[in-house]
């Protein structure tokens, strides 16, 4: 691998740039690895760099049926953040959060975190309370956390509509000055170079068919590449999560749904944070091409085709136009869906299954960017160890049966 | 958007209706009897089938009656339409 840094720049461009290697290899599957992981995503990528890196366990492969950054990872708003109401559900986003803090110098790529501040709006007198309630939970977790009224979002957020007449008036917002937004591709790619510098082979184009079991205990996979043979097999499918899982016998609480996106034209900087509304559904931050990036509601219905109703689009527009007004005439150039695999409870799943090697992480809803490298760091030590780490244990299987939900619907965002 | 014909009401556009999730589950006949994981798999394991599923939608904003519908997930098809209490009808490769 080539360290990108300000000399490799230079040597390069002397060469007009003809000479960059490849970011990572594009290896034939071998027979037979420690272990295989289903799905390509940042997730799955960033459990195999972790396994990697902090196990020594790099005879693995990630098996992607299309090819890098396709699926959720580049289709979500890339919003990052940590202010999560429970202590289970800010234990693990707070340490994904501390890990994008240092993630550019870990992998040497530039994944462009920019911590921006994220605003969280209420809008009647229940959202208030939610918010302050949930200030000072993330306050006594260690997550920084501030309330603001309606005149300091106005303060920082200054195109901001904060009249007292308007439909669902402004009555203050949460903010978390650390979270912000990341460039949703560059995690892809950059877990992809950095897992495959130490060995780890991603493969694209290779959709597992089916998982072979032994005895309860899991063997290998069959792929349209052929037999791969695996002492472990880690699902990390996202939207296709009980697909895959069926393979293996398994049922899940979840259901895929289509939850879309939007972009502007590009405009000269208007809004340099992040404003969610769960109450009115938007959320909007503008990307560095200047594009405003919003993100809609899920669809009702249980679908894997990656794109929704425009009623979800309109309804989004109509809450953004009511909380910006300055936005009444910029055009939308863009609009796109991913499949979203949604639990009950609104927190993911990273857990060993009945079926012995076999692991699975899924359930991430409608905000699994945002816990990508803490996410693949403790699913690496469930994986490597075949024990939930103390951040995952919480986030089982078996919660559907003992009862032990994380009820994070509240801080999720997006109503689903 | 989806067009979806109600039982009763005929063909009309998504937003009148309302997702009601996977058609024809049970309720568990002895739920005294059940285990933690029959619970389990009865409030939460869904199906979430891609291709062919068979699902509920109510009329909220017509009828207000709820009804099945068979619809493929991978292509928004709709492939059928019936009545609560009514058989799902036999579709080639069947719905799950």
């Amino acid at each position: 691998m080539v360290k990108y840094s300000i000399f490799s720049i230079a040597r390069n461009a002397l060469q007009g740039h003809r000479n960059w290697p490849e970011q990572w290899r594009s290896p034939e599957p071998k027979t037979d690895y420690d272990v295989v992981i289903i799905g390509g995503g940042g997730h799955g990528l960033a459990t195999a760099y972790y396994l990697a890196k902090e196990h020594g366990i790099t005879n693995v492969a990630v098996l992607e049926k299309g090819w890098l950054g396709g699926g959720n990872t580049a289709r979500n708003t890339t919003i990052v953040r940590s202010n999560y109401l429970w202590d289970e559900s800010a234990a693990i986003y707070e340490k994904s959060l501390q890990l994008w803090e240092g993630l550019s110098q870990d992998i040497n790529y530039n994944v462009m975190l920019s911590q921006r501040g994220v605003l969280n709006l209420a809008h009647n007198l229940g959202d208030v309370r939610e918010g302050v309630r949930r200030v000072n939970a993330n306050r006594l977790n260690g997550v920084d956390a501030e309330w603001l009224d309606a005149e300091g979002v106005k303060d920082f957020c200054p195109i901001i509509n904060i009249s007292k007449s308007a439909r669902h008036p402004v009555l203050g917002a949460t903010l978390q000055r650390r979270g912000g937004v990341a460039r949703h591709d560059s995690v892809a790619w950059g877990y992809a170079r950095a897992a495959d510098a130490r060995g780890v082979d991603i493969i694209q184009n290779c959709e597992v068919t089916g998982i072979n079991r032994n005895g309860g205990k899991v063997t290998g996979v069959e792929t349209s590449r052929g037999t791969i043979g695996a002492k472990k097999v880690a699902i990390v499918a996202a939207g296709h999560s009980s697909v895959v899982a069926g393979m293996a016998g398994l049922r899940l609480p979840v259901e895929s749904h289509p939850l879309q996106a939007l972009v502007s034209e590009p405009i000269k900087p208007v809004i340099d944070c992040v404003v969610m509304s769960g109450a009115v559904h938007v959320y909007v931050s503008q990307s560095d091409k200047g594009e405003l990036v919003m993100g809609a509601g899920v669809d009702s219905f249980n679908a894997y085709s990656q794109r929704g109703s425009f009623h979800v689009i309109e309804h989004q527009l109509g809450a953004c136009l009511e909380l910006f007004p300055i936005f009444s005439r910029v055009r939308m150039m863009r609009t796109w869906g991913g499949i979203v695999d949604v639990c009950p409870d609104a927190s993911p799943i990273l857990s060993k299954t009945p079926v012995e090697g076999l692991y699975i992480n899924c359930g991430w809803g409608t905000g699994g960017f945002k816990a990508t490298p803490g996410s693949g760091w403790s699913f690496a030590h469930t994986v490597a160890k075949d024990e939930p780490h103390p951040l995952n244990a919480p986030f089982s299987l078996s919660r559907f049966e003992t009862g032990a939900l994380i009820d994070e619907h509240g801080a999720a965002a997006v109503a689903h | 958007m989806l067009d979806i014909t109600c039982p009763w009401c005929g063909k009309r556009h998504e937003t009148e209706f309302r997702y009601g999730g996977e058609a024809h589950i049970a309720r568990p006949e002895n739920p005294s009897g059940l285990s933690d994981a029959d619970w389990a798999d009865f409030l939460f394991m869904r199906k979430n089938t891609k291709g062919p599923f068979a699902e509920r939608w109510c009329h909220v904003n017509g009828c207000r009656r709820w009804f099945n519908v068979i619809r493929n997930t991978a292509s928004h098809e709709i492939l059928a339409t019936y009545r609560m209490g009514e058989t799902p009808p036999k579709l080639p490769g069947g719905a799950t």
